[in-house]
C-alpha cells in the first residue's frame, strides 16, 4: 500500500515559502520518502501568492494530487486558498501573529522570531519547526535536517525552530519507511550535473525563466567557465566559439530566448560544430505567463533554424532522465558536429525531485590523427569529419557558415555544393543509425492494453500514476529528432485508443506523430499554465 | 605567393581597400605563431578574407563574429583571437556584442573594415555612412546622422582604440600588431575606401595625417576622434585586466 503525504507550504513572494518547502522535502526524504516538489509562483519579487506543493510517497513520484495532508500557511491568502484542499480541517499550521483562523494549529512565528532576534522572514522557520512536532518527529532528527538546511544563521534558526516546536502538538506520526535516502535536486540540477557528467566545460547563458536555474547553478561548480552573455544570440554563438576551440559548452533559456539562437543553430548545422541548448518551455506564446508551464515549443525546437539540417532533441520526463539525456545530448552532438537541443518544461526545470543519477557511454567523438593535410570537413567514408581544434601546429582549421569545400572555403560551383550536402546526408545516416539504438521510447503501465495514452516531458510523472491506476499503457517519448519511428511503431502495436495528454492548446505531439503516420484517437490538453493532477488524469475516459 | 594566402579565387573588386587590409593582417602575423593565430570573420566584403588567408578562422554569421571570438577565447587562452568584421557588421547587426565585448575587455582585436556601406548587398547605408548618403534604399539621401566609431568605443570601456587607414598598409600593420599584443580587448576602425560604390580614396587621401598617440585621456582621444584632418593611430590605450585574466582566476577560486 503506497504511504503518501501532500503538504502545501505558501505565501506571499519574500515570506520563504520556497526555503520552507525546501526544508519539508528534507524532513520526509531522510527518513526515506521519495519526493517531489511543484513549485507555483508568479513573476514578481514580492508580494503575490507563491506556494510550494511537497509529495512525499514510499513510491516513486513526479505528480502533484488535488487533496493534501497539511497546509503551512504564512499568509492569509495561504489559509483560505488552500483550505478547501485539506483532507481534514484542523491540519493547518498558521502563522498566527498574522492572522487568525478558525481551525489548525496557530504559531505564534512572528513573536518567536522577535524574541530570539531574528528577522522577519524567519517566521518560516518557526512554521516549519511548528510542522516538525505535528507530524511527530523527534527534535533531534529535525535538529540533524534543520542544522544541514540553514547554512547561514544556523544557531538562530535552529533556536526558532525549537521554540515553535515546543509550542506546537502532534497530530500524526510519520514512520520512517527506508534506509535508503535520494539525493533530491531540481531539474535544472539534474541538467547541469548531467552536462558535467559528459564533459561540460562552459556554461553561456542569458537569464531566462525557467533555464536560469542551471547558470545560476553552474556559476558555483568549480574548474569550469560560466558567465552570462549579453543576450541569447550572443550566448549561443559563444557557445559555438567555445566548441570551435575544443571546449564542450552550453546554453540555456525558454521560447522566447530560444527564436533568438535559431540562427546559431543552422550555423551549428552549416558548420559543423557542436551547439547544444536546453529549452525550458514555459507559456506562451511569446512573453506569454512566465512563470507558469506548457509544452508548446515542440515543433519550434524541432524546425527551428534555416536550411536543411538535422539536430538531436531529447525531452527528459523527469530529473534521472534529465541528467541522462543532457549528458547523452552533449556526447551526440560531439560526435556527430550537430546541434542538440533538450527540450524540457517549467515543472520539470524547477519541481524538485529524489534522483537516482547514471550515465555510462561510450560515444567519442572522432579526433584528427595528425597524418597528412588537415581538412575540416574531408568527406569521410561515413561522412564524419575529424575534429582538430585552433592550437595545432599541424592543422589549419576553417570552420564556416557558407557551404564549403573540404578544406573549409567557400564554395558556389554546383557540383562542390551538393558533393558537401551528401557529405552531410552520410552523417545523418550514421547519426540515425546509432540513435535508433538509443532508448527513445519507454513504456509504462499495462503493456498489454489495447488503450495508451502519450505523454512527454513532465507530463510524464501524471501519466504514469494515471496509467498505473487505470490500468492501461504509457508511452513516452524522449528522444524526439531523429523522430524514434520504429520505437514508437512497436509501443503502440495492438493499440486501439491512443490518446495524447500535452499541456498545450494545440497538440503538437500530435502533430509531429501525424507527420510521421500515427494518428491519436483523442487529445488531452491543458493550457492554462498548470500542470495535470492524477486525480483529473484518472476521470478521462 | 606568401605562404599565409590561400591559391583561392579572390573576389573582392579590383582597387578594394580590403586587399590592402589583408597585407596588413598578414604582415602584423607574419612573426607569430601561426598555429595559435584564429581569425573571426562576420558576413560582408571584409569577410571573405576567411577564405583567402591561410590561418585558423571561423566565417560566423552577420554581426556575430564577436561572440565566437569571445568563446574561443575564453575556451583557449593561449591563442590570439582576431575578429575581422565590417561597419554593417558590427555596428549594425551586432553592435550589441561590440558594444559588452568593449565593456568587458575580453582580450581579441576587433579590426572593422569600414567602407561606410552594405557593399555586398549593393550599396546601403550603414550606421558610418555620413548623413545624405545616397544608397539603394536611401535615393534621397539617409537622414541619420552617423555613430563615430572611435567615440563610441571609448564611451563603451575599450582599452585599446585605434584608427589605420587601408592603403597605408605599414602604419596599420603596426597598429593591428599593437592591437594583437594588448592585454584586453583592442578596437581598430579602418578607413576603408569602396572603389566602387564609395569611393573615398581622393578626399582620404587629402586628409588622412598620422598620429603619434596613444593618449590616455579619454576626453582628448574623442576630440581627435571627430577632428577634420582625420588622424590615424593610436587613440586611446588603457592597462586594466582582461575580462579572460579576471574568469581565469575565478575559474580557479
Amino acid at each position: 500500500m503506497q504511504k503518501e503525504y501532500s503538504i502545501i507550504v505558501g505565501g506571499a513572494a519574500g515570506l520563504g515559502s520556497k526555503k520552507a518547502g525546501n526544508i519539508i522535502a528534507q524532513l520526509f526524504s531522510n527518513l526515506g520518502y521519495n519526493i517531489y516538489v511543484y513549485e507555483d509562483y508568479q513573476s514578481l519579487i514580492k508580494g503575490g501568492h507563491n506556494f510550494s506543493l511537497i509529495r512525499a510517497s514510499s513510491k516513486p513520484v513526479a505528480a502533484i494530487r488535488e487533496r493534501v495532508d497539511f497546509v503551512l500557511a504564512l499568509d492569509e491568502p495561504t489559509a483560505k486558498l488552500h483550505f478547501n484542499q485539506l483532507k481534514d480541517k484542523n491540519s493547518i499550521v498558521y502563522n498566527a501573529d498574522k492572522f487568525s483562523f478558525k481551525y489548525g494549529i496557530p504559531v505564534l512565528a512572528g513573536q518567536i522570531t522577535k524574541e530570539y532576534g531574528g528577522i522577519d522572514i524567519m517566521q518560516n522557520t518557526a512554521l516549519v519547526g511548528a510542522f516538525a512536532k505535528v507530524i511527530g518527529l523527534d527534535w533531534a532528527y529535525a535538529k540533524k535536517v534543520f542544522k544541514k538546511e540553514f547554512s547561514v544563521s544556523t544557531e538562530l534558526n535552529i533556536n526558532i525552530a525549537q521554540s515553535a516546536y515546543k509550542s506546537s502538538k502532534t497530530l500524526i506520526s510519520i514512520p520512517k519507511i527506508s534506509n535508503k535516502i535520494y539525493p533530491i535536486l531540481s531539474g535544472n540540477q539534474a541538467i547541469a550535473m548531467g552536462a558535467l557528467a559528459a564533459g561540460l566545460e562552459a556554461y553561456v547563458a542569458y537569464p531566462m525563466t525557467p533555464a536560469t536555474g542551471i547558470l545560476n547553478y553552474l556559476s558555483l561548480v568549480d574548474n569550469i567557465t560560466v558567465f552570462q552573455s549579453e543576450n541569447e544570440i550572443a550566448a549561443a554563438n559563444t557557445v559555438m566559439g567555445f566548441s570551435f576551440a575544443g571546449k564542450r559548452a552550453m546554453t540555456g533559456t525558454s521560447g522566447g530566448g530560444f527564436a533568438l539562437m535559431n540562427e546559431a543553430i543552422a550555423l551549428s548545422g552549416q558548420s559543423e560544430t557542436p551547439l547544444v541548448i536546453v529549452d525550458g518551455q514555459r507559456m506562451g506564446p511569446s512573453t506569454g505567463v512566465p512563470t507558469y508551464n506548457s509544452q508548446s515549443d515542440l515543433l519550434h525546437v524541432l524546425s527551428a533554424g534555416p536550411g536543411d539540417f538535422e539536430r538531436f532533441v531529447v525531452a527528459p520526463g523527469d530529473a534521472n532522465e534529465a541528467f541522462y539525456y543532457s549528458a547523452l545530448a552533449i556526447d551526440i552532438a560531439w560526435k556527430y558536429q550537430l546541434p542538440s537541443i533538450i527540450i524540457t518544461d517549467k515543472d520539470l526545470c524547477e519541481g524538485t525531485y529524489s534522483c537516482d543519477l547514471e550515465y555510462k557511454s561510450s560515444i567519442k567523438s572522432k579526433l584528427w590523427n595528425g597524418k597528412g593535410e588537415y581538412l575540416r570537413y574531408q568527406n569521410t567514408k561515413d561522412g564524419v569529419s575529424p575534429m582538430a581544434f585552433p592550437g595545432n601546429v599541424k592543422a589549419v582549421v576553417k570552420g564556416t557558415s557558407y557551404e564549403h569545400d573540404e578544406f573549409g572555403v567557400s564554395v558556389e560551383d554546383s557540383k562542390k555544393i551538393k558533393e558537401m550536402q551528401d557529405k552531410r546526408s552520410k552523417k545523418y545516416r550514421e547519426f540515425h543509425k546509432e540513435v535508433s539504438k538509443l532508448k527513445g521510447v519507454n513504456v509504462y503501465g499495462n503493456k498489454k492494453s489495447k488503450t495508451a495514452v502519450i505523454a512527454w516531458g513532465s507530463v510524464k510523472g501524471s501519466a504514469i500514476e494515471m496509467a498505473e491506476k487505470l490500468n492501461i499503457k504509457l508511452i513516452q517519448p524522449v528522444i524526439l529528432s531523429p523522430f524514434p519511428k520504429k520505437q514508437i511503431l512497436k509501443a503502440i502495436n495492438g493499440v486501439d485508443k491512443l490518446i495524447l495528454l500535452e499541456l498545450s492548446n494545440s497538440g503538437q505531439m500530435a502533430k509531429l506523430l501525424s507527420c510521421n503516420g500515427i494518428n491519436v484517437t483523442k487529445k488531452v490538453l491543458k493550457y492554462d499554465g498548470r500542470p495535470f493532477t492524477i486525480d483529473q488524469l484518472i476521470k478521462i475516459k | 605567393m606568401d605562404n599565409l594566402t590561400l591559391k583561392t579565387t579572390n573576389t573582392w573588386c579590383p582597387g578594394c581597400g580590403n586587399f590592402f587590409i589583408f597585407n596588413a593582417l598578414k604582415k602584423a602575423i607574419a612573426k607569430k605563431k601561426k598555429e595559435n593565430i584564429v581569425l573571426v570573420t562576420g558576413i560582408g566584403c571584409h569577410a571573405k578574407m576567411a577564405d583567402y588567408i591561410n590561418i585558423n578562422s571561423f566565417y560566423g554569421l552577420h554581426g556575430r563574429a564577436i561572440p565566437v571570438a569571445q568563446g574561443i577565447k575564453a575556451g583557449n587562452n593561449n591563442l590570439s583571437v582576431i575578429c575581422s568584421s565590417g561597419d554593417g557588421d558590427s555596428f549594425n547587426e551586432g553592435i550589441s556584442h561590440l558594444i559588452h565585448a568593449a565593456k568587458r575587455n575580453n582580450n581579441i582585436t576587433v579590426i572593422i573594415h569600414d567602407n561606410h556601406n552594405f557593399a555586398l548587398t549593393v550599396k546601403q547605408f550603414t550606421s558610418t555612412s555620413p548623413k545624405g548618403f545616397k544608397g539603394s534604399s536611401t535615393p534621397y539621401g539617409s537622414i541619420e546622422d552617423p555613430i563615430n566609431p572611435i567615440e563610441l568605443m571609448i564611451a563603451s570601456g575599450a582599452t585599446f582604440v585605434a584608427r589605420g587607414y587601408a592603403p597605408k598598409v605599414d602604419h596599420l600593420a603596426d597598429i593591428i600588431d599593437k592591437a594583437i599584443e594588448h592585454n584586453g580587448f583592442s578596437f581598430v576602425q579602418v578607413l576603408q575606401p569602396c572603389v566602387t560604390w564609395f569611393n573615398t580614396y581622393q578626399d582620404y587621401n587629402k586628409r588622412v595625417t598620422e598620429y603619434y598617440g596613444p593618449s590616455n585621456d579619454k576626453s582628448k582621444a574623442i576630440e581627435l576622434a571627430y577632428e577634420e584632418k582625420l588622424p590615424i593611430g593610436v587613440f586611446y590605450k588603457k592597462n586594466k585586466p582582461s575580462f579572460e585574466d579576471l574568469l581565469l582566476d575565478k575559474n580557479a577560486k
